[in-house]
């Protein structure tokens, strides 16, 4: 039988798991709870605000008047260029670093780089976006030339997390494949995608995810608030939800502020939307396998 | 009639001298078993046939290696059509997470063959060839994955059956697998041998004599002797062999 010494121990032992046991809940209950009031107060404010003339009309001085058209349209225009724009060239960037380039200097060169890059402000995109597409190409303060500084942006998440994603194919099944006969494009096609495309769909949920709520480099870019006209054409001046909410959020009269989180319920379901259809077209190519 | 020739093959990993002038004739349609300790270079040799080999860095192969008369490390050679010619199954199963039917499908897809008749043929004859068609004909559109080890492993047989090789090697096919799913296998080896020239490394002396014509002992990377397997398990001429099959080490 157990001494004291070993009994006092014991009991010891288990008030430290209980302890931390209690931080860890407590620590996932402080996130969820901060979430929690964060979206009570947005919805409070802003769903008495959120009506059909919210969604249909222009920004105004006059808060009653005040609508989200131009920054919808905006930030939807602004997504459906970007993001094929970002998924395609990043993937292929993390086919290439995975599959042909591994192991070489260049592509290590560009690994170590990648990786950087993900850190960096994005004010400082928003510069860069200002210098290259806004002033040396010529696009002016467009909605491309917006949606090329997001490409930027965002590219280093899903090049990273494609890259992951196909890490975990295991190496064993592109063996077969080579057996058989087939070349690396082939094995990567029939292959290493289609076990790969979850993660890269969690990958590109992310990285859009990041894109819808952008502000201070799109600001930067020549997205500006007061737009009373939707964009006819990628080279037009346009504007994007977070710019127009954090315009709203800045005015003097109270009003604003409960218009500013009717806007933010508007980004909320969009970008629960986006997400909702990149998980089901994940869940539909999952199944198929 | 040898349908596999190796000539003073020398093979380098980096510096390390893996295989050291090997000389070797394999029969046509015959069952021949590499046996030896491990890391002796018995691997290594099979994945020379079908240049598996290739995709490791750092490798350098001096010698001759021919298959059927031709040289497959000259330049003119089309690897990809060498390893159609040349069929390979794994120590563990890998099918991909497919169904069985796009498994089996592969490997002809990959090569060209998009006609569905043709396909389901092919899918039929290759599982009929690897002994499984009884157990999932039923459902083909079944994930791979569903399947028992052993069932998988004769997927995999299947699979590398379905683009009508000559030859077929095998990496320690049922050393991963329970003894029931090993003696199958062992039966299928042997209808096959009459289609299929076999080559099958094994850690297993018993299964090397059960089921191979010749065999090959493997030790630090030479082929210390080669020979009727009934030879080489009674009377074997280099005292090495004799050591290592009488169990002396291994």
């Amino acid at each position: 039988m157990a001494d004291n010494g070993e009994l006092r121990h014991i009991a010891k032992r288990k008030r430290k798991n209980r302890l931390f046991h209690q931080l860890f809940f407590m620590s996932t209950c402080f996130g969820i709870v901060a979430l929690a009031l964060l979206l009570i107060q947005v919805l409070v404010q802003g769903a008495g605000w959120l009506d059909w003339d919210f969604l249909t009309s222009y920004a105004s001085r006059i808060p009653s008047r005040a609508g989200i058209l131009a920054a919808l349209v905006g930030t939807f225009w602004l997504m459906v260029i970007t993001a094929p724009l970002t998924f395609i060239i990043g993937v292929a960037t993390a086919i290439y670093l995975e599959e042909y380039g591994k192991d070489t200097r260049l592509s290590r060169l560009i690994q170590t780089n990648i990786s950087n890059l993900a850190g960096v402000p994005s004010i400082v995109y928003g510069l860069l976006g200002l210098t290259v597409f806004v002033q040396l190409l010529s696009m002016g303060r467009s909605l491309l030339a917006g949606a090329l500084t997001m490409t930027l942006l965002v590219l280093p998440i899903i090049i990273v997390s494609s890259q992951e994603a196909i890490k975990t194919v295991p190496q064993s099944l592109r063996n077969a494949s080579f057996a058989l006969g087939a070349n690396r494009w082939q094995t990567i096609v029939r292959v290493v995608l289609p076990s790969a495309l979850p993660g890269i769909m969690t990958g590109s949920i992310l990285s859009l995810s990041r894109a819808i709520g952008e502000t201070a480099p799109l600001i930067v870019v020549g997205a500006v608030a007061y737009v009373a006209f939707l964009p006819s054409s990628p080279l037009d001046t346009f504007t994007v939800m977070p710019i127009q909410i954090f315009n709203w959020a800045s005015q003097p009269q109270a009003e604003f502020q409960n218009v500013a989180a009717a806007g933010i319920i508007v980004l909320l379901i969009m970008l629960l939307s986006m997400n909702a259809f990149a998980i089901f077209l994940r869940n539909k190519y999952q199944k198929k396998q | 009639m040898s349908i596999v020739s190796i000539n003073k093959l020398n093979l380098y990993y980096s510096e390390f001298h893996a295989l050291k002038n090997v000389d070797m004739s394999i029969e046509e349609k015959s069952v021949m078993a590499f046996i030896g300790p491990s890391g002796c270079g018995k691997s290594t040799l099979l994945r020379t046939l079908n240049r598996m080999n290739d995709m490791i860095n750092g490798i350098r192969i001096e010698g001759e290696v021919k298959i059927s008369g031709q040289n497959i490390y000259s330049p003119d050679v089309n690897v990809e059509l060498l390893r159609k010619n040349i069929g390979m199954v794994f120590q563990q199963p890998n099918p991909f997470p497919k169904s069985i039917y796009d498994n089996i499908a592969y490997g002809p897809r990959i090569h060209g063959i998009r006609d569905k008749a043709q396909l389901d043929h092919i899918v039929e004859s290759s599982l009929k060839a690897a002994a499984l068609w009884t157990e999932v004909s039923d459902n083909l559109k079944k994930s791979a994955y569903g399947l028992s080890g052993g069932q998988q492993q004769r997927l995999c047989i299947a699979r590398a059956l379905a683009v009508n090789p000559q030859i077929l090697l095998m990496d320690e096919p049922t050393s991963a697998l329970d003894p029931i799913s090993t003696l199958k296998i062992e039966e299928l080896i042997r209808e096959l041998r009459e289609r299929y020239t076999i080559v099958i490394v094994t850690h297993n002396m018993q299964q090397a004599a059960r089921i191979s014509d010749y065999t090959s002992f493997f030790l630090n990377g030479e082929v210390i002797e080669s020979d009727q397997t009934d030879k080489i398990f009674t009377t074997p001429t280099d005292q090495r062999t004799e050591d290592y099959i009488t169990g002396r080490f291994g």
